[in-house]
């Protein structure tokens, strides 16, 4: 059996572009601008209606042809893990806070962007020469730790200001390194999706708000759209490294780069309707494009809201993998990413009306 | 009734695999509801009566799902490692039994099993008797249940998923028993419940009721050494919900309550549940708003393979919601 691919399904220079443009954005939940006005650009062109919600959320339909057209909804977020600027101290030194998951211990010595002028600044510490062997077990504290802007720059910044890591975005042979990358992957695929929308389903592509912080945007987002199913399309953790001991085998790696998309079964916030899961692997199998199963368990996608919105509505996920997720810089791979986009395609080509006429059933 | 709560425990169905329980349920209710279907989540709304001038649209919420386990992965010698489905406490699971939905069955293991230390999930196994990755029936993302026979002791009842197929029965028993309403009464039998009322969720703004109850288990403060204190025992009625960490119940409806069980000379208690939650929470938080309480039953031993409930309850628990549901509502 050959492949069976749309030529136009591809990862090119100008898909590469567009994410390299994404993910360079400052878009820490809650100010989610730059990203949206990155979307718009891109969406408003080749959609049927463009709609940029009350808490942010840019709502786009794409309307099939055919008819009997399943309502799909897919969501993305926008919005990255950051920082917010809490206080001026003396010397353009600011307290800042996290803004969604972040582990503190990994904060000390990163360079920042500040603002949505980009203001360079460090996330101080004190230096080896003058810790001493017990401070340097402790971990530091994020209420300890200042950005230090230095002056004239630090004259700009006033609290409230949103800050993120100032990671820029780079291309590695088959790999991509990047901040952001969830889910600035998300928002790529979806506007690739919208570009080459499958006639046989109303597409309704919803660039999400505020995730990071608790599945916000997506919320109001299902509520507006009231589709027939949904699909959250995310970024999700590879933690598929060697174990310490070569004896042991690594069981908790959640994906594994170069596996393809990962499709959910169940995370903290979703049991997935297995009637989508399974078209998800018919998809995968039919047309020859690897993919993944995440492991069950932790985390949440916007799926987590969707499925619970009005009498329901049957959701999964699928994400991208990638290497150290919230942290100041992520490793994926440009074939996962292609992969995704190929399955999801590959899925709504084959929506019917029947898929979700019946009950929920494995 | 005894041969239903029989065959409604033993019937796997972890949340979102709702399906077997479901169409027991079903044939349980049989020909005496005027309306039955399923809404996207998997719950199924069964309807009784018609709206008249004094009636309301109720709710009455009993949750189907029970708590489970999930594969996450199938190591090199076939042995499964997995997730919780819910609140599981490790400290039950060792030694247990489980059923996948396909039928498989399986034991779960443990390596380094130290006294006094509380194992983690991540140090649990299931064995299901596989030699080998290949030779493995079980993929990542499949389900089981744990497996334990329902014991007739009499008085007592115990199974695993009292919580809260005792509580599916007792919903059946008061539709079949319910002869004629002021009310239009949708009985759901919800999905999901242990993951965090989800199913209720959507359940709830599909019915649009004008008041809502839920029926499930509670905690107990009867046994040698409970720790924390607690007003419900076992016998001593069907419990009146007043509060838990989800929800407080409507007041006025516990009100209500209460004297209708005076009224009627059925033992009641009252309840007071300081960490538990359960669908009143997704009735009242609904859409504008719904008036909400809940009829609890007590029971020990919650989400361990052997949950033990009083056959008195149940069928107080019956009695005292046929006669609620038969009357108007007075919100006082």
């Amino acid at each position: 059996m050959t492949k069976k691919i749309d030529e136009a399904l591809k990862i090119g220079a100008e898909q590469i572009e567009l994410l390299e443009k994404l993910c360079n954005a400052t878009a820490v939940s809650g100010d989610e601008h730059e990203v949206r006005q990155i979307v718009l650009e891109a969406v408003k062109p080749i959609a049927d209606e463009v709609k940029v919600d009350a808490l942010g959320n840019v709502l786009v339909t794409k309307l099939g042809t055919g008819e009997n057209r399943v309502r799909v909804m897919l969501a993305a977020h926008m919005d990255e893990i950051g920082f917010m600027i809490v206080k001026k101290h003396d010397d353009n030194l600011f307290a800042f806070e996290c803004i969604g998951g972040i582990d503190e211990r990994q904060l000390p010595g990163k360079a920042v962007l500040v603002g949505r002028d980009h203001l360079p600044g460090v996330i101080g510490a004190k230096p080896i020469h003058m810790t001493t062997a017990k401070e340097r077990q402790n971990k530091i504290s994020v209420s300890e730790m200042r950005m230090d802007l230095g002056p004239e720059i630090g004259d700009k910044v006033k609290p409230g200001d949103r800050a993120t890591f100032a990671t820029r975005f780079e291309e590695l042979g088959p790999s991509i390194r990047a901040k952001a990358l969830d889910n600035r992957f998300g928002v790529a695929i979806l506007i690739e999706l919208l570009r080459h929308a499958p006639e046989n389903i109303d597409l309704l592509a919803a660039f999400t708000v505020q995730e990071e912080v608790g599945l916000r945007g997506a919320r109001v987002a299902a509520y507006a759209f009231d589709p027939d199913m949904a699909i959250a399309v995310d970024s999700t953790p590879a933690y598929d490294l060697p174990t310490w001991d070569a004896e042991d085998e690594n069981v908790q790696y959640n994906t594994r780069l170069d596996a393809g998309p990962a499709i959910y079964v169940m995370d903290r916030a979703t049991i997935a309707d297995r009637r989508i899961v399974n078209l998800l692997v018919k998809a995968g199998e039919e047309e020859q494009i690897p993919f993944q199963f995440r492991q069950p368990g932790g985390g949440g996608t916007d799926a987590g809201v969707i499925h619970k919105t009005r009498s329901g509505i049957p959701s999964t996920s699928v994400s991208v993998p990638s290497r150290y997720a919230h942290t100041a810089i992520s490793i994926a791979r440009k074939d996962d990413w292609e992969h995704t986009l190929q399955l999801l395609h590959a899925a709504l080509r084959r929506v019917t009306p029947d898929l979700i006429a019946g009950e929920r059933r494995d | 009734m005894k041969s239903l709560i029989q065959q409604l425990v033993e019937t796997p169905g972890p949340s979102g695999f709702e399906y077997e329980i479901r169409d027991v349920i079903r044939e349980g209710i049989g020909a005496d509801a005027d309306d039955v279907r399923v809404d996207a989540l998997g719950n199924l709304i069964a309807r009784k009566g018609e709206k008249t001038e004094q009636g309301l649209r109720v709710m009455v919420s009993a949750h189907i799902d029970e708590i489970g386990l999930m594969a996450t992965h199938i190591d090199d010698n076939g042995f499964i490692r997995f997730t919780n489905i819910g609140g599981i406490n490790p400290l039950t699971c060792y030694g247990g039994r489980v059923r996948f939905m396909d039928g498989t069955r399986g034991v779960i293991g443990m390596d380094g099993l130290e006294r006094g230390k509380m194992p983690k999930l991540s140090d649990l196994f299931i064995d299901v008797g596989a030699t080998s990755k290949a030779g493995c029936p079980v993929k990542v993302g499949d389900v089981c249940g744990f497996e334990r026979p329902f014991i007739d002791l009499g008085k007592r009842m115990v199974a695993k998923s009292m919580d809260d197929r005792i509580s599916a029965a007792i919903a059946i028993e008061v539709l079949k028993q319910l002869k004629s309403t002021p009310h239009e009464v949708h009985f759901v039998f919800s999905t999901q419940e242990e993951v965090g009322i989800r199913g209720a969720t959507t359940a709830a703004f599909g019915v649009d009721p004008d008041v809502g109850f839920a029926i499930d288990v509670t905690r107990t403060g009867d046994t040698p050494r409970p720790g924390t204190k607690m007003a419900v025992a076992l016998g001593d009625g069907p419990a009146i919900k007043v509060r838990d960490s989800s929800f407080i119940a409507d007041p006025r409806l516990v009100d209500w309550m209460v004297k209708a069980a005076k009224e009627a000379n059925i033992p009641y208690q009252l309840e007071v549940l300081e960490a538990g939650g359960t669908d009143g929470r997704a009735i009242q938080m609904t859409r504008a708003g719904v008036p909400a309480g809940c009829v609890s039953i007590a029971c020990r031993y919650i989400h361990s393979p052997s949950e033990m409930v009083d056959t008195d309850d149940v069928e107080n628990a019956v009695k005292l919601l046929v006669k609620l549901l038969g009357e108007p509502i007075l919100l006082g």
